[in-house]
């Protein structure tokens, strides 16, 4: 039973059905190997182990008697911005390390319907806000491929949890490429819903029309397994859509065959890695032999992404922070003196540096006088991305580049300076200000650090996004590899 | 003519009638104890999102059609941040660039008769703040979030008002739109229905308007008319010793009388208003606005004119009897039962019950007297059982008992005397008793005729009827 942790989702709930192990083993394996990480990975945030430990002790009756949903007794993670009832939800802040939310989130709660055990709340960049998670108040997450550096973010405990086979599959949010860019530097599959297909209620917003949920597991098959429990429409999420949800699982074995694949010129830039570059273009060469035809297309309006989300994101993040004032929830200063003290020093104490300076730089943007040159403008460059997205996909079926411009880098290494924090997210961004289902695979190493190939599909093509990266995966095994440390 | 024109635009705020909040579930009654209609949108928790009461979009409907506003087919929910104890979420969920109803009119009869037309800039759906308490607090403020997210419709005029007096027309008017609409309870009192006051003054014949100050938060028709008329007189006061306006909020003190500023354009919020991402732009077809149309009542204008058409009232007493709902249905049901005389019925309805419900501080539909009741007692009027002095006297009868006109004019023997053979008794009886004016009006002192009227009407108690009597007494004084 020793190699629990090397099975994936699917075999975990076949296994767990067939009665092959119980869930509680799993679960009791899982925590341990959570624990026994701790030190070195930083990945929890919170660990719910009795929590967990009961629960699967009723999936197990519950498969005993022959009963269960689609991921009973499978264990996951939940990002520690998805609000569990009864449980710590604290947003990667100081702000909410006291909050305990009243309520599940519409995923928590479907996850749970289906089966799923939660084992805790992983790691992340405060309120999301970073792509290092080094903005954590709980203290930077490590890259399991190498300690020294970072697993990328803001889902970067969910991404080294997974990486670290600490469970099978985790939830993530993805509001710049926080799912993606963390599943690349870690070397798993990462997925992001179209905006609308996932419920946002109690997921804590930081750009509300950018946020998205998504899945971290190992592979496509798990991401399609995992996002089929979550995704639906919910009447408490005016942004969700009322449209069914194809069968992601069964859609995976897709014919890959005459698949236009659209090649990102924009993506393929001088701050591309040349090395991360060769990789890609390796696993775009595997997609050929399998039948995929390849051409390359323009998106001219999409290298203005990066300063569009600087507007939008910071602008939307500077009102939905308002919230925490200290007077409701979440941390309060010592002693106010007064309503101005109290909402100084409350939020003062409670945010980070990096929360500030995009809550400072929304206010800002949205101020009388600024709000046509920077917000309005925004938009409007969104507008012209989002039609340059639309226009490429009447020409394609799904547009392929890379993740990110490099692997992991070091702790550190780019903290003092914002911009280049920020461009590490230029190949995600746009599938955010578009609203479109993206994905990164593994597809090969560079100096031992895993790469992502970054797919983008059209608006509730979630299916084909993930059938192509499965099909990728049935071709490579880039996706099995596991860090040494945690084989 | 003063040198000085007054300019007042009116921003209202009618608190919706929906059962649940604008964006939650929550109920929306009056008078819980504290926080025990609040729910986590209501508190603004972390993750929680906005949902658009359907109720409420129909409502504000309703009264764009009402005043022949535009619909808007796309209109968009935007956030007016601020930082307040009592405002959950640190922003306001409100409309900004492209509210749900603009460019309506509301009709407004001034005191000379004349009809002025106000023009109504726009009308936008947003949720309301909660309460800071104080009271029984030492040292600490206490927030009230129930009313917190109740939907409120916001009817902005243009600044067509020219005194405090228009003011209080215009907001009556809209008063009595939106409780004949059902949108709105229009409780003062518990701030259902309340102002704000642009002001500002001009010199007579001036195009550019003056700077003008806002008063918040008037809650009642007097607290307008005063707290405009005091600002009007500052501001001139003001102006004319040479000093200016200062472009500021004020507040009105109801106990000493007067406005004092709150804060100034300086210390003014900055509301960084953007479109809230987490709400959908309300997108309203053509099939929807016409089914809210055919849910529309007979309006106060509308029935005024029909009044005044079908009953031959004065444009006056027609706009009294449809202030409200509630009294034009009642004068309608006494109507109906006494249908030959309308004009008696709004006598009656405007005079002594109004009068009487005024002085036991009861509204016309506390059930009080009910509209049969009152058909009854005009109906025996109308069949000469009592003349219109005798009920009065029932009427003061009816309403301290609780009963009906019949048995009050029988138990207290108040039926008119018609016995032709009765009343000449009585008139032969006040000519033996009075000799000596009998003998002056044979000699062509008419005017003594008035004389025996009292004298007979005293001797019978007030029930002769007095067409009856006028004739016979005629015929017996001339011999």
């Amino acid at each position: 039973m020793s190699d629990l942790h090397r099975q994936s989702v699917t075999q975990l709930a076949l296994g767990l059905r067939a009665r092959r192990f119980s869930s509680v083993e799993l679960v009791g394996a899982c925590l341990a190997r959570i624990e026994a990480s701790q030190a070195a990975l930083n990945a929890f945030v919170t660990v719910t182990r009795e929590q967990a430990l009961a629960a699967a002790a009723q999936a197990d009756r519950l498969l005993a008697a022959g009963g269960g949903g689609p991921l009973t007794g499978v264990p996951i993670a939940h990002k520690d911005l998805f609000c569990t009832r009864g449980v710590r939800t604290s947003c990667g802040s100081r702000m909410l390390d006291n909050f305990v939310s009243p309520y599940d989130a519409t995923v928590v709660a479907k996850l749970q319907a289906a089966g799923a055990i939660s084992l805790g709340k992983t790691n992340m960049d405060e309120f999301a806000m970073g792509s290092s998670n080094e903005t954590s108040f709980y203290g930077p997450v490590r890259n399991p491929w190498n300690p020294a550096l970072v697993p990328g973010g803001s889902s970067g405990g969910s991404a080294a949890a997974v990486a670290a086979r600490l469970v099978p599959g985790a939830t993530g949010t993805d509001t710049g490429g926080s799912i993606r860019q963390p599943a690349a530097l870690c070397g798993i599959t990462g997925m992001k819903a179209t905006y609308g297909r996932v419920s946002r209620h109690g997921m804590v917003a930081f750009a509300s029309s950018l946020d998205q949920a998504g899945t971290l597991a190992p592979s496509a098959a798990d991401c399609a397994l995992l996002l089929r429990e979550m995704a639906g429409f919910d009447e408490r999420d005016s942004t969700s859509v009322d449209t069914p949800v194809p069968d992601y699982v069964a859609a995976l074995e897709q014919p890959l065959a005459g698949l236009k694949i659209g090649l990102l010129r924009e993506f393929f830039d001088t701050g591309l890695d040349p090395e991360y570059e060769r990789c890609v273009r390796e696993a775009l060469k595997v997609y050929v032999g399998l039948g995929a035809k390849l051409t390359e297309v323009s998106l001219p309006s999409l290298p203005l992404s990066v300063p569009v989300y600087y507007v939008v994101a910071p602008a939307e993040c500077s009102s939905n922070l308002a919230r925490f004032d200290g007077v409701r929830f979440g941390h309060r200063c010592e002693n106010p003196r007064d309503l101005t003290d109290l909402y100084r020093r409350s939020r003062g104490e409670g945010f980070g540096a990096e929360v500030k300076r995009r809550v400072m730089t929304g206010t800002y943007v949205l101020s009388a006088g600024y709000y046509d040159a920077y917000y309005l403008k925004a938009q409007r460059v969104r507008a012209l991305i989002n039609a340059d997205f639309i226009r490429a996909f009447k020409e394609v079926d799904v547009l392929m580049g890379p993740t990110t411009p490099t692997p992991a880098f070091a702790l550190g290494a780019k903290t003092a300076d914002p911009i280049t924090m920020y461009l590490n997210d230029i190949y995600t961004i746009g599938a955010n200000l578009a609203g479109l289902p993206a994905a990164s695979v593994p597809c090969g190493f560079v100096q031992d650090l895993p790469v992502g190939l970054q797919i983008v599909g059209p608006h509730f093509a979630e299916a084909r996004v993930l059938s192509a990266a499965h099909a990728l995966q049935r071709a490579t095994d880039w996706h099995t590899r596991v860090p040494e440390a945690y084989a | 003519m003063s040198a000085w024109e007054t300019v007042i635009g009116l921003e209202i705020h009618a608190q919706l009638a929906t059962r649940s909040k604008i964006f939650s579930g929550s109920a929306t009654a009056y008078g819980a104890p504290p926080n025990a209609q609040a729910n986590l949108v209501d508190l603004g928790y972390p993750g929680v999102l906005p949902v658009l009461n359907a109720e409420a979009v129909r409502m504000a409907v309703k009264l764009g059609l009402a005043i022949n506003a535009q619909v808007a087919p796309h209109s968009v929910f935007a956030r007016k941040n601020y930082f307040y104890p009592d405002l959950p979420k640190g922003y306001q969920i409100s409309q900004y660039e492209l509210p749900i109803v603009a460019k309506g009119a509301i009709d407004i009869v001034l005191e000379d008769g004349t009809v002025k037309r106000v023009g109504i800039t726009r009308a936008h759906l947003e949720e309301d703040a909660g309460k800071s308490l104080h009271e029984g607090l030492p040292g600490v403020t206490g927030i009230d979030l129930n009313r917190a997210g109740t939907a409120l419709v916001e009817i902005v005029s243009e600044p067509e008002l020219r005194s405090a007096k228009e003011a209080v027309a215009y907001m009556k008017k809209v008063h009595t739109l939106v409780r004949y609409l059902g949108i709105c309870d229009g409780n003062m009192q518990e701030g259902s229905f309340r102002c704000d006051a642009n002001v500002s003054v001009r010199r007579s014949g001036s195009e550019k308007f003056g700077t003008r100050a806002e008063i918040k938060n008037l809650n009642s028709f007097r607290f307008v008319e005063r707290a405009i008329n005091y600002e009007v007189e500052r501001q001139i006061e003001l102006l004319e010793s040479g000093g200016q306006v200062v472009q500021e909020t004020r507040l009105y003190d109801p106990d000493k009388g007067e406005t004092r500023s709150m804060r100034s354009k300086e210390e003014a919020n900055d509301y960084r208003y953007f479109p809230d991402p987490d709400l959908l732009p309300v997108a309203l077809d053509a099939a929807f606005i016409e089914s809210v149309r055919a849910t529309l009542p007979e309006l106060p204008d509308q029935k005024a004119a029909r009044f005044s058409r079908d009953y031959g009232l004065s444009p006056y007493d027609a706009g009294v009897l449809t202030a409200s709902r509630e009294l034009a249905d009642y004068y309608e049901a006494v109507v109906a039962a006494v249908p030959k005389e309308p004009k008696l019925a709004a006598n009656w309805v405007m005079g002594e019950l109004a009068a009487a419900l005024n002085r036991d501080n009861l509204e016309i539909g506390s059930g009080k007297l009910p509209a049969p009741r009152l058909a009854g007692l005009l109906a025996r009027i109308v069949d000469q059982t009592i003349s219109g002095k005798i009920a009065k006297e029932v009427f003061e009868a009816m309403w301290a008992q609780g009963a009906d006109a019949d048995p009050i004019i029988e138990s207290k023997g108040l039926r008119q005397i018609t016995d032709s053979g009765a009343i000449e008794r009585v008139i032969d009886e006040v000519m033996v008793k009075n000799p000596g004016q009998l003998a002056e009006y044979r000699a062509g002192k008419d005017k003594l005729f008035g004389f025996f009227v009292g004298q007979v009407m005293k001797a019978t108690g007030g029930k002769a009827n007095p067409a009856q009597l006028n004739e016979l007494l005629k015929k017996k004084l001339s011999g």
